[in-house]
């Protein structure tokens, strides 16, 4: 069949149920002449940049494979520190290492395992594989992406860096307090390091959740209601909601404990009326998640890795995604199961017993969806199905210790042994590693356009699953037999001497195996033939790649109809080659990607992403140096680094965001024409702004909670002497400040809608300047009632959340004098009004902070 | 110098019936050593370890067979097969083995579990132990008030004090109140129950009720900084009567013997930080060494209590105990040092 009409054999408008009219495509997009101007165009719009320029690239597949080649760079290093941690423990009263050296080395082991490699790999791969499994061309805020991915090596390699100075951390990559906090038990730097570079990471993190979030739920294909989502788009959204809501409350504590570690601030120093505990509270309250974060986009590979080779879809689509949402929620109520033994009360433990052997079902679903897709489907076996078997093997041991240890009186015995050891190892080595290994080698034609060798894989799995179990299983026992955890030396007749030895010999060949697949990766593959494309007969979008590597991701933007359409919708491959779907062309030579509906993906904007740019780098670079002069006390360096950090981000903003287009729609084919410019709730960039004030939120209600756990565990709190302190005069002031900000905020928005710029114009002003005045008044008020933060813990408390507040509202204040600048250069205007679309939603959670701070410290001691 | 894992507990416990719950599997663990040995889990010299083991093993064996039965499955259902099964069976097969059989293997578990804690940490008998965890030592205290528990406290002042050996009396629920002073430390006596956290600012509380006489190990569960691993004490059950005679002779003062070693230790400042008491010596940083030549180990449980090793550890705090907080004394010549060890081997 010929003919555009004709070579039309889905009646799409009837197939996607779509409320937009669908056209039959443009009969030009069957000439070869037409299409390869298109595709030449396409080529270098989204061509990387050459030479050192190359740096400056922002595009969701460069920035993806550093990512992921930084925090495989991590792992190796964490799996050195691991093997020396096996080379000291091999034999009893050894020598190796010295006990001070250990401790850097076993806590540099978790926490660049944890934050380094665990965490950042999978938002690296999600930036790889996410877009192409939508059938984007790019996420939304690449940009945002790249800025992300500088901080994370920028900050990773500091805290990794410092052990070659001797000045790493020693506490343990939960670093409780106040071991850690108080300088003459933990001298140097070592816990800045850990807590300043790993804050600064945390940042990246939220940054790259926001960007999955709003590209899972903004950027699907036109089609693909949320019903049709790929399995790792789901896991996607959970794992990336779980960021936001998880590392919060770290970022919280990193807080609190900076500020004790830096200024003596005495929350976790019950001397002053603080409480370690309050630590271990929200640590774990992130570390528990963490744990579903680090394992749920692993299942999340092996759900996209199962139905290929079982060569069906997945069977019970809704019983696994509703077990993944529930997994994340759950996992979200267990988080004191890691603190059996501080002395909770038995009611406490019951629930968190219950509620941890709990999340072992939604598991357990998903465990048997894997099981019965296989069973019901043809299987051809392969290598990442070996690794898939093996992940199945580990990590169901690691579960059902789980459910061991999640009983309190047998966590009892385990905790903090060598049970644990092994434990965390089973469920992460097995629930993570081994299906990433899994994904390497399954995905790896999609990015390096060759298939590993199955050889080698074959030979790296074995030697992996051997050496692991050789070196994991013998520690159930020695932690049994009274190995307590993070010791660097143990005494000879205990029974230790065997387990230990085993346990060691098999770490060597674990990581044995694992060189074989860093070999395999690295080798030079000259002699390799390209695979063919969609090498092993998948369903899913991504692997529309094409065996010559394109930047632009998809010929042309698909109408998805199905969960598997490469399996499910006729002639669907070539009818995205020849441009059949939307966006074949980039004839403004922009990057232009589309933006659908949340839940019924129904095509709302073309939207321009921005190229290449220096400006996330420098925002990093400066970022950086923020947190890390802060380090070394080199107070006017970090506030110059803060400075420059500010001028970096708003001219990125500035050069970068909310462009005023040449044009209001464009055609983006089959007779769709859609608008290039949105604000409000329909735009991406508010979506980000209300996610990433969420994650900001959450922060501000852990440090609330600390104030309110504070006044349950004191009898006296505000305590003697100062009852009166902050008063009410100057917070309620503030508060009236901070109501008019808030109103002036809003207004802008509506004049400014409304067509009257100088009066929204003033009220950008205005509040900017009122919202000055608040943040004045409310750090008045502790300052003039005589609050000492180091004398005790509720001044130090009140003072925290006052400074959160007033530095929210000089945030607060510089959005609205962009807004009002931008306003002045004619960069907004009543139609083309993202900027102050968002700083007022910004407000919302302004006026709300400021309204739960003052309430706090000032209304809530009237009435405690 | 020789560093010793174990006290007399070991020789006395050693692999008797080790594997006599019907463990034959496991067989090939035997020359791990000493399943039995006086740092185990296994060790069943207390209620709660035993009933905790008799949990392990139920829930060992159960999750090894369900192990066994789900990679069953999953080896089954990745072979290459001619036919594919139904798809009602793969339905079937989540709806029971994903939802029904967890659910209820767990709530049984669950319950099974949960009802093994009231007796571990209800009410106990007599005078309780104050149990301090310091860097990198324990201070123990006898006969003072028990239930003083919760936030925002100390331990209670006062009892007769020691360090790093802790005797308990046989079939007695004795409870001990933790606490600390510096950092958090965690006080697990693996033969006897579980672990329990040692707070600054916080008391906690665990009941230890011994079920056999002989010497256990206890150790520091929290990493608590560099000589973490070498913060161990021991713990030596008798039977109640023995209990009160040894409360009695550490409430004694020393008996002294008068020698060089006393001047010395004067001399040389030892009473800053350690008590003697019946001498000048009232420092209250370190141990309590006024019956130190009767415990069994010294450098809180990590070397045999012999003047040579007592002698070795003086000269050289930092080299046999990485970290610790005790200055060396490399000042003092061998005959110092041998004076100062005689005399505290005597304090008996």
């Amino acid at each position: 069949m010929n003919g555009a009409a004709g070579a039309w054999p889905v009646d799409y408008q009837k197939a996607a149920n779509a409320d937009w009219p669908i056209a039959p495509s443009d009969p030009r997009q069957e000439d070869p002449e037409y299409r390869k101007v298109q595709e030449e165009r396409l080529e270098r719009v989204w061509a990387t940049p050459k030479g050192w320029r190359y740096w400056s690239d922002v595009n969701n597949t460069t920035i993806g494979v550093w990512y992921t080649a930084a925090s495989f760079g991590f792992m190796l290093f964490a799996g050195v520190l691991g093997l020396m941690i096996r080379a000291q423990l091999a034999v009893p009263d050894n020598d190796f290492l010295s006990a001070t050296f250990y401790n850097q080395v076993y806590t540099l082991h978790g926490t660049v395992m944890m934050f380094l490699f665990a965490v950042p790999i999978f938002e690296a791969v999600a930036i790889i594989l996410l877009p192409q499994m939508l059938g984007a061309r790019d996420l939304p805020f690449p940009r945002l992406s790249a800025f992300g991915f500088w901080c994370f090596i920028i900050g990773g390699v500091f805290v990794a860096g410092s052990i070659f100075f001797d000045s790493a951390p020693t506490g343990g990559w939960f670093m409780y307090p106040p071991l850690t906090t108080q300088e003459r038990f933990t001298p140097g730097y070592g816990p800045d390091v850990w807590l300043l570079g790993l804050s600064f990471i945390e940042v990246a993190s939220i940054a790259a959740a926001v960007e999955l979030i709003v590209g899972t739920l903004k950027c699907r294909p036109p089609g693909m209601r949320i019903n049709l989502m790929p399995l790792y788009a789901w896991y996607v959204l959970v794992v990336a909601t779980m960021i936001l809501f998880a590392f919060p409350p770290l970022i919280a504590g990193d807080i609190l404990f900076e500020l004790e570690r830096l200024f003596g601030w005495p929350f976790f120093d019950p001397e002053r009326g603080g409480d370690p505990v309050l630590w271990q509270h929200l640590f774990w309250i992130f570390g528990h998640p963490e744990v579903y974060i680090v394992f749920l986009p692993a299942i999340a590979l092996i759900a996209m890795i199962v139905p290929t080779f079982a060569r069906r879809p997945i069977l019970g689509y809704s019983w696994i995604v509703l077990a993944a949402v529930g997994t994340g929620f759950l996992s979200f109520g267990l988080w004191a199961h890691h603190m059996y033994t501080t002395g909770l009360p038995a009611m406490s433990l019951g629930f968190f017993s219950a509620a941890s052997e709990a999340v072992a079902i939604p598991t357990g679903v998903q465990i048997f969806v894997f099981l019965a897709t296989l069973l019901t489907g043809r299987v051809t076996y392969q290598v990442p199905m070996l690794f898939v078997l093996g992940s199945l093997g580990v990590f169901v041991f690691g579960g059902i210790t789980g459910v061991m240890v999640a009983i309190a009186p047998f966590d009892w015995q385990a905790h903090d042994s060598y049970f644990v050891v092994a434990h965390l190892h089973y469920v992460l080595v097995g629930g993570m590693v081994f299906p990433l290994v899994a994904g390497v080698y399954y995905f790896w034609p999609v990015v390096g356009q060759k298939r590993l060798s199955d050889k080698l894989g074959r030979i790296a799995f074995w030697l992996m699953f051997v050496g692991f179990n050789l070196a994991f299983a013998p520690m159930h026992w020695s932690g049994l037999m009274g190995m307590p955890r993070r010791v660097w030396t143990y005494p000879a007749g205990l029974g230790l001497e065997w387990p230990n030895l085993i346990s060691s010999g098999g770490g060597f060949v674990f990581a044995a195996g694992f060189l074989v697949v860093v070999f395999d990766v690295l080798r030079p593959k000259g002699h390799v033939p390209v695979a063919e494309r969609n090498t092993w007969n998948a369903g899913t979008l991504e692997w529309l790649a094409e065996t010559e590597d394109k930047n632009w991701g998809v010929r042309s933007i698909p109408i998805v109809t199905t969960r598997y359409p490469l399996w499910e919708q006729p002639r669907f491959m070539e009818d995205v080659d020849k441009g059949r779907f939307y966006l074949p062309d980039a004839e403004e030579n922009l990057r232009e990607t589309l933006v659908t509906s949340v839940l019924d993906a129904k095509p709302i904007q073309c939207l321009r992403v921005p190229g290449p740019s220096w400006m996330p780098f420098w925002a990093a670079v400066f970022l950086g140096a923020v947190f890390i002069l802060a380090v070394f006390h080199l107070w006017m360096a970090t506030i110059v680094a803060m400075g420059l950090a500010l001028v970096a981000i708003i001219v990125w903003l500035w050069r970068g965001t909310s462009f005023v287009p040449e044009k209001k729609e464009k055609d983006v084919g089959r007779g769709l024409s859609l608008p290039l410019y949105m604000s409000g709730p329909q735009s991406v960039s508010w979506w980000a702004m209300f996610i990433t004030m969420t994650g900001d939120a959450t922060a501000f209600l852990s440090l609330v909670f600390g104030y309110y756990f504070f006044f349950t565990i004191h009898q006296d709190f505000p305590p003697p002497g100062m009852e009166n302190a902050p008063g009410q005069l100057w917070p309620m002031l503030s508060l009236a400040l901070f109501a008019s900000a808030w109103g002036l905020a809003v207004a802008a928005n509506r004049l400014n809608r409304a067509g009257r710029v100088p009066l929204a114009r003033l009220a950008m002003g205005g509040g900017g300047v009122l919202s000055l005045l608040a943040a004045a008044a409310l750090l008045w008020a502790p300052y003039a009632t005589g609050l000492d933060p180091v004398v005790h813990v509720y001044p130090a408390i009140v003072w925290t959340l006052a400074i959160w507040t007033a530095v929210h509202a000089a945030v607060g204040t510089i959005m609205l004098f962009y807004c009002l600048a931008r306003s002045l250069a004619g960069k907004l205007t009543p139609e083309y009004d993202i900027d102050i679309c968002n700083v007022a939603l910004y407000w919302h959670f302004m006026g709300g902070t400021a309204l739960v701070t003052i309430g706090t410290i000032s209304l809530f001691p009237l009435v405690a | 110098m020789r560093s010793v894992g174990a006290g007399e507990g070991r020789r006395a416990h050693r692999c008797e019936g080790a594997f006599a719950r019907g463990v034959p599997i496991l067989a090939f663990l035997a020359f791990a050593g000493c399943v039995r040995g006086p740092q185990s889990t296994f060790a069943g010299a207390g209620t709660e370890a035993s009933s905790v083991e008799g949990l392990f093993w139920w829930m060992l064996w159960g999750g090894v067979a369900i192990w066994i039965v789900v990679l069953g499955v999953g080896v089954y259902a990745s072979r290459p097969r001619p036919a594919a099964h139904d798809e009602i069976v793969g339905k079937r097969m989540i709806l029971w083995g994903g939802v029904v059989f967890p659910t209820v293997t767990l709530a049984i578990l669950l319950g099974f579990g949960l009802a093994l804690m009231p007796p571990f940490r209800g009410p106990a008998e007599g005078q309780a132990i104050a149990v301090s965890g310091e860097r990198f030592w324990w201070r123990v205290a006898y006969d003072v008030e028990p239930g003083q528990t919760g936030v925002a406290r100390g331990l209670p002042p006062g009892g007769i004090e020691s360090a790093n050996e802790i005797v308990l009396p046989l079939g007695v629920r004795t409870e001990i109140l933790l606490g600390s002073p510096d950092v958090i430390h965690s006080f697990w006596v693996p033969a006897i129950a579980g672990k329990v956290d040692a707070i600054p600012g916080r008391v906690n509380r665990i009941v230890l009720e011994p079920t056999k006489t002989g010497v256990f190990n206890g150790v520091c569960a929290e990493f608590c900084g560099d000589a973490h691993a070498q913060m161990a004490f021991r713990v030596v059950v008798v039977t109640p009567e023995e209990y009160a005679a040894e409360v009695a002779r550490q409430a004694s003062p020393a008996v002294l013997t008068g020698t060089r070693g006393e001047e010395l230790f004067l001399a040389n400042g030892c009473g800053a930080c350690h008590s003697v008491r019946g001498t000048e010596a009232q420092g209250r940083v370190g141990p309590d060494l006024t019956h130190v030549g009767s415990r069994r180990t010294i450098a809180a449980g990590i070397l045999d209590n012999t003047p040579e090793n007592i002698a070795q550890f003086v000269r050289a705090t930092g080299h046999v105990k990485q970290g610790v907080e005790m200055p060396a004394y490399p000042m003092l010549d061998d005959d110092e040092l041998t004076a100062i060890a005689d005399w505290l081997g005597a304090l008996q």
